[in-house]
């Protein structure tokens, strides 16, 4: 029974020492939530949150000042996995509104003067002097820096559209009432 | 692996898991009248839709442009990527198009299909006989491929890649699904009754190109005709073992007929060659016969067409791109205007909603069902946790949890549990009391968490992108400064230059 009580109270001291000690010794300066917040963030410095680019939204993120959902090209899975992160609860009503968006170049009208291929931050988007510009899906987050930079309007920003690649079976649309609402069989 | 057992009598331990295995159910078959009706081919429509994408994997790439004449048998899409198959053109005629038309697919939406007029001619490609014991199993395989076979159970996985699969683990034996255990279908009953010389040969060139040395077929005991004409022409053949199994829901999916065969278990988020046996539907082994034999590429298949309100159900033999509304024609009309129009088996086909939507190669059966066979009953109510579900999953699986998960949003947790091992079967759906559609929950979940993988997949490369971009505007930015130093400092020298000579000029 001391035994017991000895070795198990010496146990405590001596790992309570070495955390205490480790505490002090691998301390880290920078607060490390901010880098590994930048890392999850696209890192296309749009400037859609607000915040001055990815950097300035990873501080506002760690700081508290910025919700979880602050980030529209990242959409709902970054938004969930920021939520997680930083043990917030997210607001489902919010998160299904904002669907995930893509630009497309409207042929007819651009005249190839190559400025929102200059701004995309991902190089999305395609095309040289006089040429008619487009943008490659697979890399643009509809960020919408190119939007607005363009002379004749060409640009549109779009819900991605579904195609039979991406296309989800919806939830069941009916939620079952709670068992405790259920009629009771002997009613 | 040791030596196959042919033997008829299965060991012990076999007999004894069959007999505690009572997963599944056992949903009224309503196989008649069709199941008692030849093989019979349909005429030709007006116009055949050939979608570019009728099996897993990347669409077909089409080679034809319209206005081009095609004969019976040329290739019309060539196959894109590993993942793939080719679109041969199942009569000859004339290419009106390739535009978006209505297909097969749960989602309701279009896709991109080549447009057929067939000139009535029906004139082929000609095609060249082979022996296929004289082939290779790497040619077998390759001249499946370019048939565009696939899996004709309605999977529409592309056969050929499964015949390579020999080349990496050993394949002992390989398994013919003649489970057919969907209520109403009867296409693969009839194809073995009707033409078992096919199944048998066809079986025989897999097993060459798997390297397999044991054959068995599962047929479900609903079909005796059938497991007699198999049985009939495989007795010269004593590697093929033809085995009844019972008629249960679901003993024509892969995992299942393998365990009651063979009494192996494929591993969770395995494969079946993970256990040494290959499985394919005993209608691809007769598409694989005649890609191999007489060269043909797969441009026809047999589908049932049956339900309460069609006036005579039959089976028929279809050309791929037939529209669904000529089926219905041939067979009489509709008695009554169904309540619902189904493509596959009830358990786990697809309602479709418009009679425009054309066969494609994994079409088994088209059902016109009235108001009293489908379940279109009150909504679904509370789960009462009767365990009933986890009866009836064949995977072993606990649905009940997985739905109740899925409901609140922990994908990930359902997925802990074993989503990813759920074969999409419908049974605890079909056994729920409270009517729950389970079966919803996880197709919708399935889709969701691919859906999140690919765009995590997109966001690491959309990363990779900003990266390269941010190191190219560096680079441009250095090579623009010292470009501008080096004409900085060359102005410089020659500043200096020409005040030197200026300095020399003044002293001389």
């Amino acid at each position: 029974m001391l035994n017991a009580i000895f070795s198990l109270s010496a146990l405590g001291v001596l790992f309570g020492l070495i955390l205490g000690l480790a505490a002090r010794r691998f301390r880290v300066d920078s607060n490390g939530i901010e880098a590994e917040l930048l890392d999850m963030l696209p890192g296309t410095n749009c400037g859609q949150c607000g915040y001055p680019g990815c950097a300035g939204a990873a501080t506002a993120l760690a700081n508290g000042e910025a919700p979880a959902t602050c980030c529209p090209p990242g959409g709902k899975p970054l938004a969930e996995a920021l939520a997680a992160r930083l043990g917030l609860s997210l607001d489902g009503a919010a998160l299904t509104e904002s669907v995930p968006m893509i630009a497309s170049v409207r042929e007819e009208i651009c005249i190839g003067c190559t400025k929102c291929f200059k701004a995309c931050p991902t190089d999305a988007v395609i095309g040289s002097v006089k040429q008619i510009h487009s943008v490659i899906r697979e890399a643009c987050t509809g960020c919408a820096k190119c939007e607005h930079i363009c002379p004749t309007g060409a640009i549109e920003i779009e819900p991605v559209p579904v195609t039979l690649q991406t296309w989800v079976w919806p939830r069941p649309a009916v939620s079952p009432p709670l068992a405790t609402q259920a009629t009771p069989v002997n009613a | 692996m040791g030596t196959p057992n042919i033997s008829s009598h299965p060991p012990l331990l076999t007999r004894l898991r069959r007999h505690l295995a009572q997963w599944g159910t056992h949903p009224d078959g309503r196989k008649h009248p069709a199941a008692g009706t030849t093989v019979t081919p349909v005429p030709l429509p007006p116009q055949l839709r050939l979608p570019l994408s009728q099996h897993i994997g990347a669409p077909a790439r089409p080679v034809v442009q319209a206005g081009d004449r095609v004969l019976r048998g040329q290739l019309l899409a060539e196959a894109q990527g590993n993942i793939s198959a080719p679109i041969h053109a199942p009569t000859s005629g004339l290419i009106t198009g390739i535009g978006e038309v209505p297909i097969p697919h749960p989602s309701g939406l279009g896709a991109p299909a080549i447009l057929l007029e067939p000139d009535g001619l029906d004139e082929g490609v000609s095609l060249t006989e082979t022996d296929p014991f004289s082939l290779t199993p790497a040619e077998i395989a390759r001249r499946v491929a370019a048939a565009g076979v696939v899996g004709m159970g309605g999977a529409t996985f592309p056969a050929a890649v499964k015949l390579s699969l020999g080349r990496n683990n050993p394949i002992p034996t390989l398994i013919l699904n003649g489970g057919e255990c969907e209520p109403y279908l009867s296409c693969d009953d009839r194809l073995m009754q009707e033409r078992p010389g096919e199944v048998v040969d066809g079986a025989l060139i897999i097993a060459r190109a798997v390297g397999a040395r044991q054959i068995l077929i599962g047929v479900e005991s609903n079909k005796p005709e059938a497991i007699a004409a198999l049985r009939e022409t495989a007795r010269v053949h004593p590697e093929i073992r033809v085995e009844a199994v019972p008629s249960r829901y679901p003993m024509g999916s892969e995992k299942q007929l393998i365990a009651w065969l063979t009494g192996r278990e494929v591993p969770s988020e395995g494969r079946s060659a993970d256990v040494g046996v290959v499985v394919q539907n005993v209608g691809t082994a007769a598409a694989i016969h005649r890609a191999i034999r007489f060269g043909e590429p797969l441009t026809r298949r047999i589908v049932t067409v049956a339900g309460g309100a069609i006036r005579t159900p039959r089976n028929l033999e279809v050309r791929i791109g037939t529209p669904v509304s000529a089926l219905i024609e041939f067979c009489g009309g509709f008695t009554q205007p169904p309540a619902r129009l189904v493509m596959g088996g009830p358990m786990m086909g697809l309602a479709i909603h418009s009679t425009d939507i054309p066969v494609i190669k994994g079409s088994g059966g088209l059902l016109a069902l009235t108001a009293a066979e489908t379940a279109q009953s009150d909504a679904e109510a509370a789960c009462i946790r009767c365990g009933s579900c986890v009866n009836a999953c064949p995977i072993g699986l606990l649905p009940l949890e997985m739905a109740a998960r899925i409901r609140a949003g922990d994908l990930a947790a359902s997925a802990d549990i074993g989503l990813k091992d759920c074969i999409a079967c419908g049974t605890c759906s079909f056994v729920c009391p409270s009517r729950i559609p389970l079966v919803q929950y996880f197709n919708h979940a399935k889709g969701e968490l691919a859906s999140r993988e690919r765009n995590r997949m997109k966001q690491a490369a959309i990363r990779e992108l900003v990266e390269a971009r941010s190191a190219r505007m560096e680079r441009e930015a250095r090579e623009k400064a010292e470009a501008a130093a080096r004409r900085k400092a060359e102005r410089e020298r020659a500043k200096a230059e020409a005040a030197a000579r200026a300095q020399e000029e003044h002293t001389a």
